[in-house]
């Protein structure tokens, strides 16, 4: 169930996301061993540009990349096919979208 | 020297779709004895109406394909004593295909893929050209030997999962067909090819785990011929520069 263009997407995907994971990582261990409070993390990422498309970047990818690949296990294993399967993965990317871009929003807003 | 045959407990799958039964034979084990000659010994001495296919005995046909202990083999080539587990065999149709009765599957579905693959040839000479010269150096010709001595047997599409999950998928043996067209300096469609493994059954559905590549009895690689597809294809899509 993936034809050439889903699979392009999942892989193009995979490839934004290994920086960001990457970087997400390194963030999180360089700010616990500062000893950063999170209002401290928070004034710094507030009102940055930079963070904002950092993590809006990534939960983009991972929104595409999350929903092409539960599609396949949800056709190979769960036997769905069709505008339900379609809409599965619509519906998981939306999901994904929405959650991730609230909690952006929480960090990177002013 | 001459010993007493010990006795081979071997279960066979038996009956059509509609009513399948497994069936246990009693069947007198030699020293050397293939999987074959242990099916064909339960037809000629215990039930003539069991059916099965095979040809010509020596791994070339590619028709005598069936799961024996729940792996696909070339029954023809495959020692008992090399894959009976205490003395018994448990002997079904092919994986993956439709039954058609005992231990023949139906092979329909798995060449329409190849066809549906564009795995056939696409004439590029008409009859009074020159032919083409086979360059065993040449690295397109090189790619392509590696798939040549494929027979059919669909051993690799009986061991693909993906084909279990997804009746749609061309499958292991109908792709790599397709990339050995591919890189076939006689075969003319090459857009036509990489459209074919594009669609929903394509290549892409492969999650490379290699199932076909370890169970292939000619120890051929589809798994590396289907990445091959799934580069070209998406070079082709980039619009990127084809060497044809
Ligand atoms: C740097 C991070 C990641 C990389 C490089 C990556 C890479 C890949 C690749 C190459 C596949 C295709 C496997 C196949 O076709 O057999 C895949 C499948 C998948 N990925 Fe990821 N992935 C990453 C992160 C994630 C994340 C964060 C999630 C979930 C939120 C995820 C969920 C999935 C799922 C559900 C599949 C489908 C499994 C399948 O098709 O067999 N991946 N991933
Ligand atoms: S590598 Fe691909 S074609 Fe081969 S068995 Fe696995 S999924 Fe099937
Ligand atoms: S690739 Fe190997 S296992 Fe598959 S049909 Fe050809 S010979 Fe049989
Ligand atoms: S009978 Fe021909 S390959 Fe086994």
């Amino acid at each position: 169930m993936l034809d050439l263009r889903l699979y392009m997407a999942q892989r193009l995907s995979a490839l934004v996301m290994v920086p960001f994971v990457l970087g997400h990582i390194a963030v999180m261990i360089y700010a616990i061993q500062g000893g950063l409070s999170t209002a401290e993390i928070l004034g710094r990422t507030q009102g940055s540009l930079l963070w904002f498309l950092f993590y809006g970047t990534f939960v983009i990818a991972v929104s595409v990349h999350a929903a092409i690949g539960l599609r396949v296990i949800a056709h190979e294993w769960g036997g769905l096919r069709g505008r339900v399967l379609d809409g599965l993965m619509w519906g998981i990317g939306a999901c994904l979208f929405y959650v991730g871009i609230l909690a952006v929003f929480a960090v990177a807003l002013p | 020297m001459t010993t007493t045959p010990n006795i081979l407990r071997v279960t066979v799958q038996r009956g059509t779709a509609a009513a399948l039964r497994q069936e246990t034979f009693d069947v007198p084990a030699y020293e050397n004895q293939t999987v074959l000659d242990v099916v064909t010994w339960i037809q000629q001495m215990a039930d003539p109406t069991l059916s099965y296919r095979f040809a010509c005995r020596v791994g070339m046909c590619g028709s005598c394909a069936m799961m024996v202990n729940g792996v696909p083999r070339w029954t023809c080539r495959t020692h008992v004593k090399k894959v009976a587990a205490d003395g018994e065999l448990d002997i079904g149709p092919l994986r993956n295909l439709p039954v058609i009765k005992d231990l023949v599957a139906d092979m329909d579905p798995f060449f329409d893929k190849w066809v549906a693959a564009e795995a056939r040839h696409h004439p590029s000479a008409e009859r009074d050209d020159d032919f083409d010269p086979v360059t065993a150096q040449d690295p397109a010709r090189a790619e392509a030997d590696l798939g040549i001595e494929c027979i059919n047997c669909g051993i690799c599409y009986a061991a693909c999962d993906t084909v279990a999950g997804n009746p749609d998928y061309l499958g292991p043996a109908a792709l790599q067909r397709a990339w050995t067209l591919l890189n076939d300096s006689r075969d003319a469609d090459r857009d036509g090819i990489l459209a074919a493994v594009s669609g929903k059954g394509g290549c892409h559905n492969c999650h490379s785990m290699g199932s076909c590549a370890q169970y292939c009895p000619n120890d051929l690689n589809p798994m590396r011929a289907i990445a091959g597809l799934k580069r070209e294809t998406v070079r082709a899509a980039w619009g990127g520069k084809r060497d044809a």
